[in-house]
């Protein structure tokens, strides 16, 4: 159930974490109980937070879709209006509208492997998947987590990722391309995990978020290890505003990735993705 | 372009008033063409105002210019710059409004959205068909949206069929002229002694029945055919037919990219002027107490630096990439998303582009369509 589309409605900040020097994570509540108490979202999909006098911004959801009510959005302090919304404390407000956008296919995936593979704060939209996957343990085969990071000290969430690994059938994999002091991952780039990840691509589908560049080598990767194209899935980011796929800044060829996406099937977008100028 | 034509209905040209006036009786702003700067544009008319005459209008790549002629005739000239679309999707609009109190609690509001209905006279076929895609952008699907939706709501729309194309013109080709088939209220075929008047709605039909109008002479009937004969037959410029975007999208490094680009200023007027472009932008305009935001949209254009700005990068940093992404979307793309070109023929990219680029040349050489 959405909220009204066409204009944010009031949230409150009832807890902030800071996940790393750039990374927070805002905890809100929706001031309106009666639409807190519909609002629903699937893993993958996003919100566009208000930051008053300065704009809207799309962040994806990185809470767990079965307890909706308070939300989680997790911002990387990188542009005018992340670094305004990072510098909120508690009991400040947001406006929000949401949610938006075409999630994971996560109900597809059920009985088969589960492939994660992000890079940097790409793990964020992926949090729900995952929270999907491990409270329907049984319904889903191994589930393979690779996260990549540019260097150690970047990697946020490593007592979730730890919890994670402790699950049946579960295997956590990290990286980072520089490793810190205290560092017991891999030293390299995420698609060093490949080998260490034994996947069963027969029998698998792969959700993959993070910077193209890492996703473009990790696809290659997944084509050439024999998971065919239709089970591969990408979430994509492009400049948003509307987030109705009517300001048209977000076209990808003839998709709009705010409404059509953000997750995208790879054999639907292949002929594009990588392509410079799109 | 010749529909069957079960028309009977005459308006002598003296007659134009009581047009006016029976829109105005029926509740509508009436707006209409006029001079201004040097181009004709759609403006709504005071009380006292008549339709200006004699207007003709040349164009070529990269010129538009009016000149005035002892012509009776009101609508012997092709298009201005604009016509629906500012109506309908305003270049500059507040979408919704924020306030802050002084316990931080955050209040948003949405502007009335009212609008007085308004006629506009003088639509050309290409405009109703760029405003049937502009209304499916805008309306069709899960969200539509509501500003667009109240303004279009209130158009009544007297439609002409184009009787001179300009140069830059080439509805024919792309289907959607130089006669218009339907989506008018009102439509009419204009004589030097008048006008051939027909209904297209029950509200067109009100009007109509108000008008002090004769029956036709078959004189008549046969001059607008002829009319409206020579309208299509005199276009020379033509898109290559079909639908382009298999052969777009085949060929996305074609060199001719870069060539188009060395003259391309990415100024943004071919955007800025072509009647289904529909990219906006939004941002957020405070007051100085920093209490209140609009929350604004205006027009953007793919052609900008910011269009395709995200987190530090510009997807689209080359003009290149710029005019590549307007055309293969126009002419390509479009058809996936919408089922037809988004291109209506009205040649206004041609005529507005400082520096004369065609998008039918341009085009026809990328596709390897070159005549």
């Amino acid at each position: 159930m959405s909220l009204a589309l066409h204009h944010p409605v009031a949230a409150e900040i009832i807890a902030r974490q800071q996940e790393s020097p750039s990374i927070v994570s805002l905890t809100l509540r929706l001031e309106d109980r009666a639409l807190a108490d519909r609002f629903q979202f699937q893993p993958g999909q996003f919100n566009m937070l208000y930051l008053h006098g300065a704009g809207e911004i799309p962040v994806s959801i990185s809470s767990d879709p079965s307890s909706p009510d308070p939300l989680v959005h997790t911002i990387r302090d990188v542009g005018r209006v992340s670094h305004g919304l990072a510098q909120l404390r508690p009991r400040d407000r947001v406006g929000l509208r949401g949610p938006f956008g075409r999630g994971w296919p996560v109900e597809n995936a059920r009985h088969r492997d589960v492939i994660v593979i992000t890079g940097g704060l790409g793990c964020a939209p992926l949090v729900p998947v995952i929270d999907y996957v491990i409270q329907r343990r049984s319904a889903y085969g191994r589930l393979i987590i690779m996260q990549g990071v540019k260097h150690s000290d970047d990697l946020i969430w490593r007592e979730r990722y730890a919890a994670w690994d402790a699950h049946p059938d579960t295997r956590v994999l990290l990286a980072a391309d520089v490793g810190g002091k205290h560092w017991n991952g891999t030293v390299g780039p995420v698609t060093e995990l490949f080998d260490q990840a034994q996947l069963r691509t027969g029998d698998s589908m792969a959700f993959l978020c993070g910077p193209e560049p890492m996703i473009r080598a990790c696809v290659q990767r997944l084509l050439e290890e024999g998971l065919p194209a239709d089970r591969i899935w990408i979430s994509m980011e492009r400049n948003m505003q509307c987030a109705l796929g009517h300001c048209g800044h977000c076209q990808f060829g003839a998709r709009f990735v705010c409404r059509d996406g953000p997750v995208f099937c790879y054999a639907d977008i292949r002929h594009l993705f990588g392509r410079r100028g799109f | 372009m010749e529909a069957p034509r079960s028309v009977n209905s005459f308006l002598p040209r003296k007659a134009l008033d009581a047009l006016l006036s029976a829109l105005r009786d029926g509740g509508y702003d009436c707006a209409a063409p006029v001079v201004r700067d040097g181009a004709v544009v759609y403006t709504r008319l005071q009380a006292q105002d008549r339709l200006p005459h004699g207007i003709s209008i040349q164009q070529a790549p990269g010129r538009y210019r009016v000149g005035f002629t002892d012509s009776p005739r009101n609508f012997s000239w092709a298009n201005g710059p604009q016509a629906l679309k500012p109506f309908v999707f305003t270049a500059h609009e507040t979408l919704w409004s924020a306030r802050r109190d002084p316990d931080g609690n955050l209040c948003f509001t949405e502007p009335d959205r009212n609008v007085d209905p308004v006629a506009i006279i003088g639509v050309r076929s290409c405009d109703l068909a760029a405003l049937a895609l502009q209304d499916r952008h805008f309306l069709d699907g899960a969200c539509a949206d509501p500003h667009y939706q109240a303004r279009r709501a209130s158009l009544f729309l007297v439609a002409v069929n184009c009787s001179h194309p300009s140069d830059t013109c080439f509805c024919v080709s792309t289907g959607d002229g130089p006669a218009a088939s339907d989506g008018y209220d009102l439509l009419l075929d204009e004589l030097d002694d008048g006008f051939v008047i027909q209904a297209g709605s029950p509200e067109g039909q009100k009007i109509l029945d108000r008008l002090p109008v004769v029956s036709t002479t078959d004189r008549q009937l046969q001059d607008i055919n002829r009319q409206n004969r020579h309208a299509a037959e005199c276009q020379t410029r033509r898109l290559p037919p079909g639908n382009l975007e298999p052969a777009l999208f085949a060929n996305l490094d074609h060199p001719h990219w870069q060539t188009v680009a060395e003259r391309c200023l990415s100024c943004g007027n071919c955007t800025s002027v072509c009647p289904t472009c529909f990219c906006y932008r939004e941002l957020d305009q405070g007051t100085l107490d920093s209490d209140h935001s609009e929350h604004i949209r205006e027009w953007d254009s793919c052609f900008t630096q910011g269009h395709s700005y995200i987190h530090g990068v510009t997807i689209r940093a080359g003009t290149d990439l710029r005019y590549r992404q307007w055309l293969a979307h126009k002419l390509g793309s479009w058809h996936s998303q919408y089922g037809r070109s988004g291109c209506v023929g009205c040649g206004r990219c041609i005529s507005w582009c400082p520096v004369g680029i065609d998008l039918t040349e341009e085009v026809a050489t990328i596709v390897g369509a070159a005549s």
